[in-house]
């Protein structure tokens, strides 16, 4: 033990805790990580909470309160590298389906004197606030594709994280294409790949949870989508679930509104 | 020990628990004047935004409520929407559902007892240092873990968030390779569960008795977990059951109030402080499990009635090899079913469905439209429920400590909130300690 160790945090913002807890779903993975890193700061597993800096931060959730947006500013100076885990984390997540709602109708759904909760009218990715090195995707993000950064950080290099779509996971593992076979619509031609093509495999079409591939062709999948039965609103509900402010899905549910569906949101 | 007369003592960010919490406590002349359990994490906003999506939704979206527990909000969702719609989801598909929940209980209780609270009773600050005093057991604890996640990823594609859930049963239906499989690894796990309840029960239990009226299911042939009649007792450890009412009614029983200090809503049942989860169920249900297991239970010092939630460690571990046995016997009597999913066409409706999250009892209640589209949502997750009562206990566990410096004070505190295995993702839609001595 004559050289240190290399300092791991991992915090949470706005979020289900989902994707630190895919970090302790790596069990037989875990002891062995554990001995190679010092767990700086990590309250999800441990009430040690040593200060910073840290060599890697990975960060969880979305910027959804006042108090949210100095912390994340005062990790980021602590931290030599930080990683942003997460749909909640990279695109704002599900509660980010709030943006450009009416944050009292909100409130008031929930709470019967919303006075006294801290909340901004919006949540957003890691990324609107603070540089980041390098942004996973998934809701919840995959244990390989994680355990995959966190060694390709420790080791200095870039992580070999794919940028294409589903679709080419579903080739690799020779899963029958849900769209073609059983017009099943599917977002898999343009969101990332990342899951393994899970929901193909399961027989379902994919809903995005990995968020847009690299430069998608949202447009060409439309008349797709319709072909496959679904009608307008129900595309625009499928862009806008769990990376709804993602800027390519949040743009597709645009495309795919028509100008009356515009007026009911 | 301390002899000023004002004192504050103040957790700000608990540790080894879901989401993010603080608790406040104001000590006057010896006196805890007040104890607040406060829930910062922002609130996310799930009733409102349930609103205006299509049926079914909820069962994809309210599993991220919490990255722990998913299946128990899937599968509340799914039975509360299929309520609405009139329609029972019974035979192999039910079994299959309960065998993905049974997946669920092993993994997040395992989670929880060893990774989470179990180096409390050890004086550790995490599950990594105990690793490196007792590096089996860690390991024991990992792999018994496991087997719940692999149950989870056998029926519903992975462990956080499944895929393959839906109304009406599942999108594919698993093959018999997985499943014997999985009836190889619950061999193991049934060892390992076994040798769980053996070493709860060795630790050592700080002493603490506590009040509270407990809310659990009560089903009619099983230990309760994908259903049953809720069913309150008063606190009196002898007192026969209050009340028990038809899910339908669960509304006009428990009832959610808004704390100023906290972002999480605060339940009450039938105006009572009461509590839910393995107390509640030990309560409501030990004599549903097989006889070993009440043995089990009895000969680790466990009552009819368990009032020392520091034990509900000894529970959980009995519940998980429960879970595993249950499990077993799902597999073993398992033929697949016709189909995958029954039809679930969408009706105008209100539709109500509760089931035993780990950490407690979870209630949905959907109201929709004759398209199916989502008009109202209502949900009442296990930690609003247990909050006033999380409360309560730590104002009589502080009063009797005291005597202890802050530092010793805080650490018992929040092992006292993490008897409860607080999910305050779930709460929130946890915690920073603040004693104020005065
Ligand atoms: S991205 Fe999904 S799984 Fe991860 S924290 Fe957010 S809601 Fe949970
Ligand atoms: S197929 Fe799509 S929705 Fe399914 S897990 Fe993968 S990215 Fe998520």
């Amino acid at each position: 033990m004559s050289t240190p160790r290399p300092r791991l945090a991992v915090w949470k913002f706005s979020s289900c805790d989902g994707c630190q807890l895919t970090l302790l779903d790596c069990e037989e993975d875990l002891l062995p990580l554990a001995d190679r890193v010092d767990v700086a700061y990590f309250l999800e597993a441990s009430r040690a909470a040593g200060p910073g800096p840290y060599d890697l931060s990975l960060v969880e959730g979305s910027i959804a309160a006042q108090a949210d947006v100095e912390r994340i500013h005062e990790i980021r100076a602590q931290s030599r590298a930080l990683v942003t885990i997460g749909a909640c984390a990279t695109a704002g997540g599900i509660q980010a389906l709030r943006n450009g709602r009416d944050l009292d109708e909100l409130l008031s759904t929930v709470y019967a004197d919303p006075a006294y909760i801290d909340t901004l009218a919006t949540s957003t990715p890691i990324a609107a606030h603070v540089p980041v090195d390098f942004e996973l995707r998934g809701c919840p993000i995959d244990k390989r594709q994680l355990l995959e950064v966190v060694s390709a950080f420790l080791a200095g290099r870039k992580p070999d994280i794919p940028d294409h779509s589903v679709c080419f996971e579903c080739k690799r593992r020779g899963v029958t294409c849900v769209t073609v076979a059983h017009g099943t619509p599917c977002l898999g031609p343009v969101t990332q790949a990342g899951c393994g093509a899970l929901c193909p495999a399961f027989a379902r079409g994919c809903f995005g949870c990995f968020g847009p591939s690299a430069s998608p062709n949202t447009r060409a999948l439309l008349p797709l989508l319709h072909a496959d039965g679904l009608p307008e609103h129900d595309v625009v509900r499928l862009y806008r679930t769990f990376n709804a402010e993602a800027p390519a899905f949040r743009d597709a549910a645009g495309d795919a509104l028509s100008p009356d569906e515009e007026d009911r949101r | 020990m301390t002899h000023r007369s004002h004192r504050l003592l103040s957790v700000r960010s608990l540790a080894r628990v879901e989401g993010e919490g603080a608790m406040h406590i104001r000590v006057r002349d010896g006196e805890v004047e007040s104890v607040k359990l406060s829930i910062y994490e922002p609130p996310r906003f799930f009733e409102a935004l349930l609103r205006g999506r299509r049926y079914d939704e909820p069962v994809d979206i309210t599993a991220r409520i919490c990255g722990i527990c998913p299946v128990a909000y899937q599968m509340t969702a799914c039975q509360a929407v299929e309520d609405a719609c009139g329609v029972t989801v019974d035979g192999q598909l039910a079994a299959l559902r309960r065998l993905l929940y049974c997946g669920e209980w092993i993994e997040s209780h395992t989670l929880h007892i060893y990774l989470l609270h179990a180096p409390d009773f050890l004086g550790l600050p995490d599950a990594l240092s105990l690793a490196r005093t007792d590096r089996a057991l860690v390991e024991r604890g990992l792999r018994l873990k496991q087997a719940g996640n692999q149950i989870m990823e056998v029926l519903g594609g992975r462990a956080v968030h499944p895929v393959n859930v839906r109304l009406g049963g599942f999108h594919r239906l698993p093959e018999a390779a997985e499943l014997d499989r999985l009836a190889r690894l619950l061999r193991t796990a049934r060892r390992d569960a076994e040798e769980t309840v053996a070493w709860t029960a060795t630790l050592d239990f700080p002493d603490l008795h506590v009040r509270h009226a407990l809310l659990a299911l009560r089903a009619a042939d099983s230990y309760p977990l994908d259903g049953g009649v809720p069913t309150l007792h008063g606190a009196l450890p002898d007192a026969p059951a209050l009340t028990s009412f038809p899910v339908g009614e669960f509304e006009r029983h428990v009832v959610e109030a808004q704390v100023p200090h906290s972002t999480a809503l605060q339940a009450s049942a039938d105006g009572l402080r009461h509590l839910t989860g393995p107390l509640a169920r030990w309560r409501t249900a030990a004599d549903r499990l097989p006889v070993e297991l009440r043995d089990l239970g009895a000969a680790a010092g466990l009552g009819e009635v368990c009032d020392n939630p520091f034990r509900s460690i000894v529970i959980r571990a009995i519940e998980v090899l429960w879970a595993v046995r249950e499990a077993q016997r799902l597999l073993e009597a398992y033929e697949p079913p016709p189909r995958p999913a029954v039809p679930v066409p969408p009706r105008a409706g209100v539709g109500h469905a509760a089931t035993e999250a780990p950490r407690g009892l979870l209630y949905h209640r959907y109201e929709l439209a004759a398209d199916g589209t989502v008009v109202t949502a209502d949900i009442v997750p296990p930690t609003a429920q247990n909050q006033a009562a999380i409360e309560a206990d730590l104002r009589e566990f502080v009063q009797q400590r005291l005597h202890l410096d802050d530092a010793e004070l805080t650490r018992q505190c929040e092992q006292a909130i993490r008897n409860y295995d607080p999910c305050i993702s779930c709460a929130t839609h946890f915690l920073d300690l603040t004693v104020e001595r005065g």
